[in-house]
């Protein structure tokens, strides 16, 4: 078993299921001849044909409507939007007609797609390229969202994305696509989906993440760690439906609890996590919730984006206010 | 006006060449009284077969107005009358094979009952219940696409599904002359014709997009040629023209399943009635533009048509009026009694099974226990 970057482990899970259900296929823009622009879909062109492996014309929302349409005549279309800053136009499809198709047909026709996307900072990628929206995506009903922060989350839930009979957003984070690398057996099984993972366990604070900002709280917890402080670090993993259950048991044991995202902060997932605690887990806080997220700004260029993203620094300021009120 | 860039300068010089040319044509067999302009096609020598037609477009009128009686007395939604458009619909509706699927709007109930969708259900999804896109018949069919356009882009999946799988299958996508002006139009045109989906495109050109008149739609001369951008042919044609419709939905479905590629019919026809019944059109349309819309009324132009080759008469017109009533009647019923919706119906069918994590909320709206 060999050790390998999350993006081998999203093309493994692909190479898995095609290879498992002819009804499985791929398309998206470069997805074919080119393998993907970050190369999740290497090496599936030669191997499954173009019939199953489908460059399209360049046109996101086309790529997600299609999607739909197999899906409704019983393919399992895995749909890859190139960056996320493009995808803004598939939230039509995926708001109006995936998420709903069973629900307004009761039942009769169902929308079992996979849409992939790469999402967040930290690559130096130019405008558009380094977007964060799963805020929006898990706002909207019918759907799962998740967020693989490693490369057996990955494979393990790129298989359970695919194996759903209902739609399924995959946000892949870039800057963790080749940053380390995991041990994989490809041994075709899936994740458990709508399911917190403990990635650390803790007494003194809860931290709260998913996708890019996984990494850096594991860093943060640490450092955290040679002063003394114990983190409990949970990785949310499904978006939506969210599993707050988990979150609420650890916050009952642990008293505190910061939540760590990049995106922008007004409406942010962060705050979703923040209203579930105030609402079901106030008693048990021994302190104010703090959210350590992007700005309210678009989110920088290049040169700047270290400077927006939350840093090791950031989550160890904000763990210690936290543990600082009495 | 539109600025003309090219037309008076391409091909004088000598460094400028022609490199494409198109033309649209434009199809008719019946006049506005029902004379046949040419031979008919080989279909419509049988007056059976027309007759079969007929019927039908005369139980959708008789739908129409009873769906349009049952909002204005509160016993029904919103509703958007089909009136004027029952050839398109009658037409789609003969043409198509069961397996087939159907991507509509809400302007083609006709077809979509003449594909085994009940009267019932669509009174039902038009009374605001899920369960009126849970067709008895047509199980395949798309639900009514009510976002502008974007069954242009699941016709192309559908389609592709279709193709992958070898299937002598093919796909009707309609839509109206305001979704030529939408990018999932475009996208979806774009699609078909790159990988030669067996599609057929059918534009109901009814010359309103709601208050915005076909002229304001577009600058193209038609809405046939946007075809072209895609690589697919378009043509148009006389869409109260019950035959010609059926004609070229005959060889373009023929052609799709053949594997030669989506095609575009331009039908032009138009929307006798109001937008919705939420819509008042005298607001922004003469009374004389649709008195003379009324005289190219498919219906009558049929019925002219049989009339006069003797496949129809007054006993005959009285016998059907009397029997769509009594089929509509009946359906009215059948949907008035109809029990309402039990609340879980809210939830039963966003996911396949409710998430563990959200029971929490239904039990909350439900005023159940967990």
């Amino acid at each position: 078993m060999a050790a390998i970057t999350l993006i081998e482990a999203i093309n493994l899970a692909l190479a898995h299921e095609m290879a498992r259900d002819n009804d499985v296929v791929v398309l998206g823009e470069d997805v074919g001849v080119d393998g993907g622009v970050f190369r999740a879909t290497l090496g599936l062109l030669k191997r499954f044909g173009k019939e199953r492996v489908i460059d399209t014309p360049l046109a996101e929302g086309l790529i997600a409507g299609m999607a739909i349409g197999m899906a409704a005549e019983g393919l399992k279309p895995v749909a890859e939007i190139q960056f996320s800053g493009f995808g803004y136009t598939v939230i039509d499809q995926i708001l109006n007609h995936a998420g709903r198709m069973r629900h307004r047909t009761q039942g009769r026709l169902t929308c079992p797609m996979v849409l992939r996307t790469p999402c967040g900072a930290g690559i130096h990628a130019p405008e558009h390229h380094s977007e964060s929206p799963e805020a929006m995506f898990a706002h909207i009903p019918g759907i799962r969202v998740v967020y693989p922060s490693s490369p057996q989350r990955a494979y393990g839930l790129l298989l359970a994305a695919m194996r759903d009979p209902d739609p399924v957003i995959v946000l892949e984070p870039t800057r963790l696509y080749r940053l380390f690398k995991e041990e994989v057996a490809d041994n075709g099984v899936a994740a458990v989906l709508d399911q917190c993972v403990t990635l650390r366990e803790g007494t003194d604070i809860t931290l709260v993440t998913w996708g890019g900002m996984v990494h850096e709280t594991l860093a943060a917890a640490d450092a955290l760690a040679e002063e003394g402080v114990v983190a409990e670090v949970i990785d949310v993993v499904t978006l939506k439906p969210l599993d707050m259950e988990t979150i609420l048991a650890s916050v009952a044991r642990t008293g505190r609890c910061v939540i760590v995202s990049e995106a922008p902060r007004s409406c942010g997932f962060a705050s979703e996590i923040a209203a579930n605690l105030a609402e079901e887990g106030l008693l048990n806080l021994l302190a104010p919730v703090r959210r350590v997220t992007g700005y309210d700004t678009v989110v920088p260029l290049a040169k700047l984006e270290q400077r927006y993203m939350p840093d090791k620094a950031r989550i160890v300021a904000a763990v210690k206010q936290v543990l600082a009120f009495s | 006006m539109p600025l003309d860039w090219g037309c008076v300068v391409r091909g004088r010089f000598p460094n400028v060449n022609i490199v494409a040319r198109f033309e649209i044509e434009r199809r008719q067999f019946l006049d506005e009284h029902g004379k046949a302009l040419a031979p008919l096609p080989a279909f419509a020598e049988d007056a059976a077969a027309l007759v079969a037609l007929y019927r039908s477009m005369v139980l959708m009128r008789a739908y129409d107005a009873k769906a349009v009686a049952l909002q204005r007395t509160g016993q029904l939604g919103t509703f958007a009358p089909l009136i004027g458009q029952e050839a398109v619909n009658a037409a789609i509706g003969s043409a198509m094979r069961p397996d087939d699927v159907l991507l509509m709007t809400y302007r083609e109930n006709g077809a979509q009952w003449m594909r085994g969708v009940t009267l019932r259900e669509l009174f039902l999804y038009w009374s605001g219940d899920e369960r009126g896109s849970n067709f008895s018949g047509a199980r395949g069919d798309f639900p009514i696409c009510v976002t502008i356009a974007a069954q242009c882009t699941h016709a192309v999946g559908a389609a592709y599904a279709m193709k992958l799988r070898k299937q002598d299958r093919a796909v009707v996508c309609t839509l109206g002359d305001g979704a030529t002006s939408k990018g999932d139009f475009y996208e979806g045109l774009n699609a078909a014709g790159v990988w030669q989906l067996p599609i057929v495109f059918v534009v109901s050109n009814n010359q309103w997009a709601i208050s915005l008149p076909r002229a304001h739609q577009s600058a193209c001369e038609t809405l046939a040629q946007k075809a072209i951008a895609g690589g697919l042919p378009g043509l148009q044609v006389d869409g109260n023209d019950v035959i010609v419709l059926r004609q070229v939905l005959d060889e373009a479905l023929a052609k799709a399943r053949a594997g030669g590629g989506p095609t575009l019919i331009e039908a032009l026809t138009y929307r006798l009635s109001d937008h919705t019944t939420a819509d008042d059109a005298t607001r922004y349309r003469s009374a004389d533009e649709v008195a003379a819309a009324w005289k190219l009324d498919p219906v009558a132009r049929l019925r002219a048509h049989l009339t006069e080759r003797g496949a129809w008469d007054k006993a005959r017109e009285e016998a059907l009026l009397k029997d769509c009533n009594d089929t509509v009647q009946t359906a009215v019923r059948a949907y008035l009694d109809t029990p309402p919706p039990r609340p879980a119906q809210m939830f039963d069918h966003h996911y396949a099974v409710w998430p563990a994590v959200l029971a929490k909320q239904r039990a909350e709206a439900l005023g159940e226990e967990i």
